[in-house]
């Protein structure tokens, strides 16, 4: 336990010294949750209350019962957004995991780490621990950003009940950390491979792909984020964060770190 | 205090160390040296437990390498190839983290500890990326013996110092020696070999010898005595070339080069001798051949 709080420390010592990735931190969740609130601000004023005729026919039907074809116009608009939202704990985790251990391997500072009596698991999860709990905080904190501005901006009880919305909450909540999980792992494992943390990052910046699929699948109107596929999504990816973190401690020992890592 | 028996590493397609058999002695320096790719550093990773052998065994105080490794690794200190600092963290704080992560009891203490007695405490709060070449070795050295380690591997820990840093290190190896700590010392420097070390063992996937620098000068070029006179001929070599006990002697302008197996015993007579003949002498010396002859002589042999 010491040596796993001693390591998240010192990373934290480390990479929070790195402008980029504290500009990143701190001002990434603040856009992402804004970027709805403005829409929330504009579209409110608009006065659509007629426009429901012009709705696609999925927009009331996904929309909860007792909003106006305006106000579930905007419900929908921010949901969009709010899924972009989900790449906070994405991104955070790849930019300190790459910082981390591609300054690891450029110092050479792991040969002498392993060779104290840590566990390559306590290590693992040291780093583990370092990239998640920031992304995490910015994500809760960027989401609580957004919850506070919305119930100040808009003014319908129905828009607000259904925008922070069990089914978000659970996404930031559950979805958020083990989107962070998966992202550090998979970085991890990136960042062994290469020597440039740019590289490492941009590598590892596919994992937003998925997002971004399933925001431009919801836009096209292909399917919208229910209960059910929320509940899906962290069912799937309890699995697959079971995974990384296997692929990622076997990339952990202590021989394939000196070996292999070039 | 170590133990290996045919101790091999093989790599994908590189036979890095080949059957090394070895036995170091508590309180012992032992110079472990070998041109660059011999596999010191190999070795070095396997005695720590920072990566297997394919083949033998060995044990560090007393524990089998790749069973105990927790206890290996608690109780020797090592000095990495590269210094591996945290460059953009204090130096104090470099020193904390092993602190921590070896569970030492005072790490604050030890910590100031080191830090004083490499003169370092003044720059404790700068980053250890603004460090010259000799002070991130002193701080990686700080680093390895936090943990009051009864052994040490010391991986070149001159190489790349300028003269006065890499004496500051070795004094400081001396030190560490009187305080009866076992040091595995790697090194390419076979002036500083000769210096620290009780024994050595040269290298090169191979071990190739193991003894004593001055048995290994003897075994390779025998003992020269080499008598000053103030004119020196033929005549007195050719006497000298009649005693039982001389092997050889050159005359090279009025010095006499002698070949002799015991000089503390026989010296006594040649000099009897020679005055005994009217030759005045003016100095007396054992030739000592350096390190570097005998290395290089060693590793030449096995070339061939
Ligand atoms: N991870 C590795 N993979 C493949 N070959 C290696 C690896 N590490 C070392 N070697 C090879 O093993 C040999 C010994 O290397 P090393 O132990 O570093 O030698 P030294 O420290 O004596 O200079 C060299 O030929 C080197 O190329
Ligand atoms: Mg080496």
């Amino acid at each position: 336990m010491n040596r796993i709080k001693t390591i998240i420390k010192k990373e934290w010592a480390e990479v929070f010294k790195n402008r980029m990735v504290l500009f990143t931190i701190i001002f990434l969740p603040l856009l992402l949750a804004t970027l709805p609130l403005i829409i929330l601000g504009v579209s409110g004023g608009f006065g659509m209350e007629d426009i429901s005729d012009g709705l696609p026919g999925q927009f009331t039907q996904v929309c909860p019962e007792g909003l106006t074809g305006g106000e579930c116009f905007q419900v929908m608009m921010v949901s969009q957004f709010m899924l972009l939202f989900m790449m906070v704990p994405l991104i955070i985790p790849v930019n300190i995991a790459a910082y981390s251990v591609v300054g690891e391997k450029t110092t050479r500072s792991l040969e002498p780490l392993l060779a104290t009596p840590i566990t390559t698991l306590e290590l693992l999860i040291g780093k583990n621990l370092a990239a998640v709990i920031p992304a995490v905080i910015a994500t809760w904190g960027g989401f609580l950003v957004f919850a506070v501005g919305a119930g100040i901006i808009v003014q319908s009880v129905n828009v607000t009940r259904a925008l922070i919305s069990p089914v978000w909450l659970f996404a930031v909540i559950v979805i958020g950390p083990l989107l962070a999980v998966l992202s550090v792992n998979f970085s991890l494992m990136v960042s062994s491979r290469v020597t440039d943390p740019r590289a490492a990052e941009q590598i590892s910046a596919v994992i937003i792909i998925p997002v971004l699929v399933v925001f431009f699948g919801q836009i096209a109107g292909l399917f919208f984020i229910n209960a059910s596929i929320v509940l899906g999504t962290a069912v799937v990816l309890l699995f697959i964060d079971a995974i990384m973190i296997y692929l990622a401690e076997r990339v952990f020992q202590r021989e394939t770190i000196l070996t292999r890592w070039k | 205090m170590i133990v290996t028996e045919n101790l091999t590493k093989e790599f994908e397609s590189v036979l890095a160390v080949d059957h090394l058999t070895l036995e170091v002695n508590e309180g012992e320096v032992f110079g472990f040296l070998g041109p660059n790719g011999a596999g010191k550093t190999t070795t070095i990773r396997m005695l720590t437990s920072l990566i297997g052998p394919t083949a033998g065994t060995a044990a560090v105080n007393g524990y089998q390498i790749g069973k105990e490794d927790k206890q290996i690794r608690q109780t020797v200190g090592i000095l990495t190839e590269a210094p591996g600092l945290y460059e953009n963290l204090s130096a104090e704080y470099n020193l904390e983290i092993y602190a921590n992560l070896y569970e030492v009891k005072d790490p604050k203490g030890q910590v100031e500890k080191y830090l004083r007695m490499m003169g370092l405490w003044d720059r404790r709060s700068d980053e250890a990326g603004t460090f010259s070449k000799g002070m991130r070795q002193k701080l990686a050295l700080s680093r390895a013996l936090l943990h009051e380690p009864r052994i040490l591997f010391l991986d070149e820990p001159t190489a790349a110092l300028d003269p006065e840093s890499a004496r500051l290190v070795r004094d400081f190896i001396a030190e560490l020696r009187k305080e009866g700590r076992t040091i595995f010392l790697c090194t390419h420097n076979l002036d500083e070999a000769d210096r620290l070390c009780d024994r050595i063992g040269i290298f090169k996937t191979h071990l190739l010898v193991v003894d004593t620098p001055d048995r290994l000068r003897t075994q390779v070029f025998g003992r020269k005595v080499v008598f000053h006179l103030i004119k020196a001929d033929e005549m007195l070599a050719g006497i000298l070339r009649g005693l039982p006990f001389v092997s050889d002697v050159r005359l090279i302008d009025n010095k006499l080069v002698v070949n002799t197996d015991n000089p503390e015993l026989h010296n006594p007579d040649i000099i009897r001798l020679l005055v005994g003949q009217g030759a005045d002498i003016q100095f007396v010396g054992e030739l000592r051949r350096s390190l570097e002859d005998v290395y290089l002589q060693l590793v030449r042999e096995t070339h061939e």
